[in-house]
């Protein structure tokens, strides 16, 4: 029972990160209606760069991680402005292939700038040693605390942006219709630059809570991809349109996982996330939390 | 080349995500019998097809036929995805892992199985690694059909992601061999060939016959319903088609194709493990075609030949820039690779193969005027 208790919460930290990349996800799907496959590659780069001012120069963790969000904010806006608004009145599947192009590209810079040969460990927030409770330790560290804390706070700034301010109602137009939105005066094009550029450094805050969760996380390729599809993995069962459903998405992939690696074998947490998913979507086609549609012919 | 596409000359304006062009009068007089039957045209295409490719194999160095097999086993994975992506609009990332169970089969089959009939025994094989891939490409299919746009998308991500770690699974490590892999015992070579040129014969005859299959698909009452379900799935299913029917079978068939893939990196290779079905892999074939022009087979192969090959020159041109540092050199192919797709997306939206059908259909109306 305690056992259970302790892999529960594991996963339940685990799973606000994959929430975190979720979310990335979500926003720039509500914004685009494209699946952003960089988004694995950008948090990466990011969290290489704030790993280079951390251990190189000795930098502060706060810096460090304000430092990511602002570059997963230049990266995210730029990719937007450059290489997707190009296509973005193309077939749909050419933006897939425009960020699977940036997604190689970032990877093969990263390599270029910090090597491939060694997988680097960047120091988590906060302590990792487990709280104790009685004689026995909690799998579950200051350091996990902070990555909950950090993702609901993350959430609830991202609710009163969208739903509080007139940026965030103007967002939401432009997403709901560009064309009504561009009649009206809201500057469409702008606004879903700024759409990427804030769902990458929500990215970004993710690659760095991951990095510190594991040693030897921080490469040009390998822990970061599985972090893209697990992200991608909840969004899906959340239902790809709600924020709220990538969270709950992203927390039941983080504790089935958990539970599965160690009930059952550690080895295969890839199948398990694919027969969570096609349990959720059979159930469900449009995940979770999906508003159905109404079809006319 | 061993394509089978013949789009009539009256049809300029052909977008890329057709297989077939409207035949018309003038092409049906100028061939007679030829024209009037696809299967023998299509037959007559691949024939001479595949006799061009055997010189080309004889022709060749030994180094460039271990670059012609894998353009060519990609081919068949890569003109099978096509069906699917561009015919019946589902969207797959995950062909790769068809390709890890063909492998996989024939790894498997060619462990246990001895035989004194060498290739003939390897052509068995190989169907068998067809009729797996495509059986787990019908269990897949029948969860997509219920499944639509980024949902599929996600749905074989996750299982391109999840499927090779099933050779790590504590109750299988020792029969699939974990992170190593099976080693293949590929049967020797007929006489007088040696065994680079007859990979390149093995894959290239497999590319022809899954060109020549799935062109006959395309123009079959299948490819017509097929097209008919992904550009109005209610309207294909008030016709009287059955969507999901349909939307399963051209799972099975783009299995199969990139199961005999599989099959044969395997017998390349000789070897089948884990590392060699990336996500880059499954994600490489979407982009070869979609680069190549979605939907026609043309495309495909005109795509499978850039993926293959690009790393591979990028590599060259960087190892003889001679820069002393091995991050940069190690890293150019993939640089290189990520902005070439990036560009040709934004240069090129329809694939090489629309960018040609265009360049054509300008070029007939200069003609004509």
């Amino acid at each position: 029972m305690f056992k259970f208790l302790n892999l529960t919460l594991s996963g339940v930290s685990n799973g606000m990160i994959y929430a975190a990349v979720a979310l990335a996800l979500v926003m720039i799907w509500r914004a685009t209606r494209i699946v952003n496959f960089a988004q694995g590659a950008m948090l990466m780069f990011t969290t290489f760069i704030a790993w280079d001012l951390a251990q190189q120069h000795g930098v502060n963790y706060w810096v460090c991680l304000v430092v990511a969000m602002l570059s997963g904010f230049v990266i995210g806006g730029a990719a937007e402005r450059f290489l997707v608004r190009p296509v973005e009145t193309g077939p749909p599947l050419n933006a897939v292939i425009v960020t699977l192009g940036l997604f190689i590209f970032l990877q093969g810079l990263a390599g270029m700038i910090w090597g491939n040969a060694q997988a680097h460990s960047y120091p988590p927030g906060f302590s990792i040693l487990g709280y104790q409770v009685g004689k026995r330790t909690l799998l579950f560290a200051p350091n996990d605390l902070y990555i909950v804390i950090s993702v609901v706070i993350l959430v609830v700034l991202l609710y009163l942006l969208f739903n509080r301010t007139p940026v965030g109602l103007r967002m939401r137009a432009a997403a709901f219709n560009p064309e009504v939105a561009r009649l009206l005066g809201v500057r469409v094009g702008r606004l879903l630059t700024v759409g990427w550029a804030l769902a990458a450094a929500v990215g970004a805050l993710a690659g760095i809570l991951a990095a510190g969760t594991q040693p030897g996380y921080v490469a040009p390729s390998g822990l970061f991809d599985a972090l893209l599809v697990y992200g991608f993995t909840a969004a899906v069962i959340g239902g790809l349109d709600s924020p709220l459903g990538a969270v709950i998405g992203g927390l039941i992939l983080g504790v089935a996982l958990s539970l599965a690696d160690n009930y059952i074998d550690n080895n295969i947490e890839g199948m398990y996330a694919f027969i969570i998913l096609i349990a959720v979507l059979m159930v469900r086609p449009n995940g979770l939390f999906a508003r159905q549609h109404a079809r006319r012919v | 080349m061993s394509d089978a596409k013949t789009p009539g000359p009256d049809a300029p304006e052909t977008p890329a995500g057709a297989l077939i062009a409207p035949k018309t009068a003038t092409s049906s007089d100028r061939f007679g019998a030829l024209s009037r039957s696809t299967l023998l045209r299509h037959t007559l295409f691949a024939l001479v097809g595949f006799g061009l490719l055997l010189l080309l194999i004889r022709l060749l160095s030994d180094y460039r036929n271990t670059q012609l097999a894998p353009i060519a086993l990609t081919t068949c994975a890569a003109a099978g995805l096509t069906l699917l992506v561009g015919l019946s609009g589902q969207i797959s990332l995950g062909n790769g892992a068809f390709m890890f169970v063909g492998a996989y089969t024939t790894a498997l089959l060619l462990e246990h199985w001895h035989s004194a009939h060498g290739n003939l025994q390897l052509i068995a094989v190989f169907a068998a690694a067809i009729v797996v891939s495509s059986l787990f490409g019908g269990i897949v299919g029948v969860a997509g059909a219920r499944l639509r746009g980024p949902y599929l998308a996600g749905a074989t991500l996750a299982l391109a992601i999840g499927l090779p770690q099933i050779v790590n699974y504590q109750h299988l490590s020792d029969k699939l061999g974990g992170n190593n892999g099976v080693v293949v015992i590929a049967p020797n070579p007929p006489a007088g060939w040696d065994i680079y040129r007859w990979r390149s014969v093995l894959c290239c005859a497999a590319a022809v016959i899954v060109l020549w299959f799935l062109a006959n698909v395309a123009h079959s009452r299948i490819g017509r319903s097929l097209r008919a379900v992904r550009d109005d799935e209610i309207s294909a299913s008030l016709a009287g088609l059955s969507v999901p029917r349909l939307q399963v079978l051209a799972f099975v068939i783009s299995a199969g194709c990139a199961g005999l893939a599989g099959g044969l990196l395997a017998v390349v290779s000789l070897v089948a493990g884990p590392g060699a079905f990336p996500l880059a892999l499954s994600l490489g074939l979407l982009a070869a075609v979609v680069f190549g022009g979605l939907g026609s087979l043309a495309g495909a192969v005109y795509g499978s030949i850039v993926v293959t090959l690009l790393p591979q020159w990028s590599q060259d041109v960087s190892s003889a820039l001679n820069i002393h540092s091995d991050k940069i050199t190690n890293n150019i192919p993939l640089v290189v690779y990520g902005v070439v797709l990036a560009v040709a997306m934004l240069a090129v939206p329809n694939g090489v193969q629309g960018a040609l059908l265009r360049l054509r259909g300008l070029a007939l109306s200069r003609l004509r005027r």
